[in-house]
């Protein structure tokens, strides 16, 4: 049980990280896909505090505003290219996207 | 005492992921996403960073997840979408990630109460220093955000916006 905290927090951010990854490569629903990015994002934010925590410098959390605004701009994109997608295929299927041809 | 509760929101965290990857329906993902973001936020003030815990409150836990289910609700918009809504709030599917949150607030609480020190390995950042040095070094990158949010707004206004139908004038009745 007495793991150092830096090793536990970079643990579960791994762990977090992966889980994030496997969702991504199995699942077809592109609504799905989208919430495993923000996993992973969210999981790559924590690795940099828990750094930041270890070296007790602000650079890590600063990082994670960083990505925390880039998470909200790719999300409002990612959701208009899925409206769209919607309504060009009525449905949300991401294979049928390969059958796009411009 | 860190370890106990840091044990206990890692444990939520991924409990609630794994519930995330493995539902099918994609509101039921999001209430455990939800969960797992709060969990994420309990670790991240264990880990010396409230200000960055109470960020990931608001704006992931809040605004994007909104965002999320918002969404998904325009997408199927009509009568059914209520029936639908009547099935999916059965008891059994909100009890589990309310129990979950549950021993988030209580952990929370816990943590609150006892005036909590972190362990002598972790370096508590607070706010201020965050302050300067975002903007202090990081002005550029702060700037470069604000643009990047700016496109981000931009992108989905014109994605976003339906196109008008054009029909031909002697085909329109």
């Amino acid at each position: 049980m007495n793991i150092h905290p830096t090793t536990a927090g970079m643990l579960l951010a791994g762990i977090l990280f992966v889980l994030g990854l496997i969702s991504i490569l199995v699942r077809r629903d592109i609504i799905f896909m989208l919430l495993s990015v923000e996993v992973m994002l969210n999981a790559a934010g924590l690795a940099f505090v828990v750094a930041s925590a270890h070296w007790g410098r602000a650079d890590g959390q600063v990082m994670f505003i960083f990505i925390l605004a880039m998470a909200a701009a790719e999300v409002s994109v990612g959701l208009a290219l899925i409206l769209q997608l919607y309504h060009q295929l009525k449905t949300l299927d991401s294979d049928e996207a390969a059958k796009m041809n411009g | 005492m860190m370890g106990l509760t840091f044990y206990i929101a890692a444990a939520i965290a991924v409990i609630a992921t794994v519930m995330v990857i493995t539902r099918y329906n994609i509101m039921h993902a999001l209430l455990y996403l939800v969960v797992s973001l709060l969990a994420v936020a309990v670790v991240l003030y264990l880990y010396g960073a409230p200000f960055i815990a109470a960020l990931e409150v608001i704006v992931y836990a809040g605004a994007i997840m909104v965002l999320l289910i918002f969404f998904v609700m325009m997408l199927n918009l009509g009568k059914e979408s209520a029936i639908q809504e009547q099935q999916w709030l059965k008891p059994r599917i909100w009890i589990f990630p309310s129990l979950l949150c549950l021993v988030l607030l209580g952990e929370l609480v816990f943590l609150i109460s006892q005036n909590h020190q972190p362990p002598s390995a972790i370096k508590v950042v607070d706010p201020k220093a965050v302050g300067m040095a975002l903007f202090g070094p990081y002005m550029a990158a702060v700037e470069l955000t604000g643009i990047l949010l700016m496109a981000g707004i931009v992108g989905a206004y014109h994605l976003g916006r339906q196109k008008e139908k054009t029909l031909h004038r002697f085909l329109e009745n």
